[in-house]
């Protein structure tokens, strides 16, 4: 049954070989795209043409690599910049719910605190739409009021990292408190003895003690910014972020160019993943 | 004493004004409006006052609801689905092989959750269709006289979508499944409980709050999932998130998409209190 009594043999090897179907499974889809970045044909599928790396260097006339792929690079670059700006501001807006919750007492602080949870139980489409059509009710009545188009409200980069920070500031605030949790407060108390002011027990004791916790919410607020489709397809302007124009382009037939990028980006995150769980961050699904 | 809650009192507020914020501004303010846009009419600009045309349209037009319906079924569905894979594979993590094999098999189980949900369709794309990777392999060995389109149909559709929301589930399983004493198994073992019976009476009930926040996240996702059903079942797939938003981005009739969005989130908000309620769970223990 278990590693610690005997097992039959049939059992442990029926086991084992839907552990492998399983990973199969998991991997089979990833695998063949990365592949297929390398094959010498014009079209994501087999037969196998020989090695190429024209998908990632070429330059015209047939093939345009990634690395020449203006398009693409610019949704690359729009995605970073939203990327940066919605970690920064989840981060911020995490690690302040975090105290708020762990180490304050309020009326209506449970209400609140389900009220910050809410948004990972709403669908990230619902999320997309209520928010741009908030947005633009408030652009509207404020171009009523003083004839002026506030641009900021109008579908595109602001919109976008609103919209992702209102539930990306929750993942980051559980992951702090988490840590915030374990925070042994007479710590604190000494530092203030020892004549410390507010703000320099905030910043050297505190906010020290949460780094780890603080870095490791960071960086899954930007990867899930940066992979987020579901609430930005609502809220995307004229500058597409890398998933729409993706999807845009899986949607209308694609060409290896896909495959260079996923290729980029599996190996990327696998790094990104590897490093994160080595320094001892547990995921938060 | 007075100047320790005076500093409590401005970190308090230091801290409370950006949360407050953010949860009026980006959560509370926003679905709010969705449900006044909801009950607006569309008629002429000037006679835009309540009205429930958007909610009857729904009723009325046999597409809609259908589609919800089937939206519904379908991610319940994926939901039981997923659990049904998610518990064995646990249990072969947690329980069954070497531990040192567990650690490597933890971050190979992880590494395609990090990867864009687009990029794991993507990948199911190429090896599924016509053209696609596996039909060649069939055809070359033997096995197919002719390539097959294996994409565009609710089976592949489902297997996409169980692909894309296994992991929400397999890691809180794991995560209870780790703390199951292995003692309590070799004890019921000993006194002769079958597997069957360990399962039900010690392994499941032990695992429920792990089963519930994975299925939670799981539902919800497929729920609102846009990607893999419109790009894996094609025109067929009837996904509600489509009609939402074919009514925004296509027919700019904001007003119907507003109805269906919140429809979509009443049914996802029942669903989740129904599993909770059934389970004896709280949201706040769920999410942690």
């Amino acid at each position: 049954m278990i590693r610690s009594l005997r097992n039959s043999k049939p059992y442990i090897t029926g086991f084992r070989l839907f552990i492998i179907a399983y990973f199969v499974f998991l991997f089979a889809p990833l695998v063949i795209t990365m592949i297929l970045a390398f094959n010498d044909s014009m079209y994501p599928s087999l037969p196998w043409e020989g090695f190429t790396l024209d998908w990632f260097f070429g330059n015209g006339p047939k093939k345009y690599g990634i690395f020449h792929d203006q398009a693409n690079l610019r949704a690359i670059g729009t995605s970073f910049r939203v990327a940066v700006a919605v970690t920064i501001l989840s981060t911020f807006l995490g690690t302040c719910a975090a105290f708020l919750f762990e180490q304050h007492d309020f009326r209506f602080k449970n209400a609140l605190y389900f009220l910050m949870i809410a948004p990972l139980v709403i669908p990230g489409v619902i999320l997309g739409i209520s928010i741009l059509m908030f947005a633009n009710s408030i652009g509207l009545t404020l171009e009523a009021l003083t004839g002026l188009y506030v641009e900021f409200l109008g579908p595109g980069f602001w919109l976008i990292v609103l919209g992702q920070s209102s539930f990306i500031s929750t993942i980051v605030a559980l992951v702090v408190i988490a840590r915030l949790r374990k925070f042994d407060r007479t710590l604190e108390e000494a530092a203030y003895n020892l004549g410390a002011s507010q703000g320099q027990v905030l910043w050297y004791i505190t906010l020290r003690y949460l780094r780890p916790a603080i870095i490791g919410g960071a960086a899954m607020a930007f990867l899930m910014s940066f992979e987020n489709f579901n609430t930005t397809i609502f809220l995307v302007g004229s500058q597409a972020t890398l998933p729409i124009n993706l999807y845009l382009q899986v949607r209308d037939g694609s060409t290896p160019v896909i495959n260079a990028i996923s290729f980029l980006l599996i190996t990327g995150v696998s790094i990104l993943a590897v490093l994160n769980l080595s320094k001892g961050n547990k995921p938060v699904a | 004493m007075k100047s320790d809650t005076r500093r409590l009192g401005s970190a308090f507020l230091l801290f409370f004004i950006p949360v407050i914020l953010w949860l009026l501004l980006l959560v509370v303010l926003p679905h709010l409006e969705l449900l006044r846009l909801s009950f607006t009419g569309n008629g002429r600009p000037g006679e835009v006052g309540f009205s429930l045309d958007n909610y009857m349209a729904f009723f009325k037009e046999p597409i809609y609801w259908l589609t919800f319906v089937r939206t519904a079924m379908y991610a319940i569905l994926v939901t039981v689905l997923v659990t049904a894979i998610a518990l064995p594979v646990s249990f072969y993590i947690t329980k069954l092989v070497k531990v040192r094999a567990a650690g490597f098999l933890m971050v190979l189980l992880l590494v395609p959750f990090w990867v864009s949900e687009l990029i794991r369709v993507y990948g199911w794309i190429i090896l599924l269709r016509e053209s696609g990777v596996l039909n060649r392999l069939l055809v070359s060995i033997g096995l197919f006289t002719e390539p097959v389109e294996m994409l565009y149909n609710d089976i592949t559709m489902v297997m996409g979508l169980v692909y894309t929301s296994m992991l929400f589930m397999v890691i809180p399983v794991i995560g209870v499944m780790e703390d199951l004493d292995d003692s309590l198994i070799e004890a019921a073992h000993d006194l002769g409980a079958s597997r069957l019976a360990i399962w039900r009476t010690i392994i499941i009930p032990h695992c429920t709050p792990g089963i519930v926040s994975g299925g939670i996240i799981v539902f919800m996702l497929v729920l609102g999932s846009y990607l893999t059903p419109n790009l894996m079942g094609g025109k067929n797939s009837l996904w509600f998130t489509e009609q939402i938003y074919n009514q925004i981005i296509l027919y700019f009739n904001w007003n119907q998409g507003a109805a269906f969005g919140f429809l979509l989130l009443v049914l996802s908000s029942l669903i989740i209190w129904v599993l909770l309620k059934l389970t004896g769970q709280n949201l706040k223990e769920v999410v942690k």
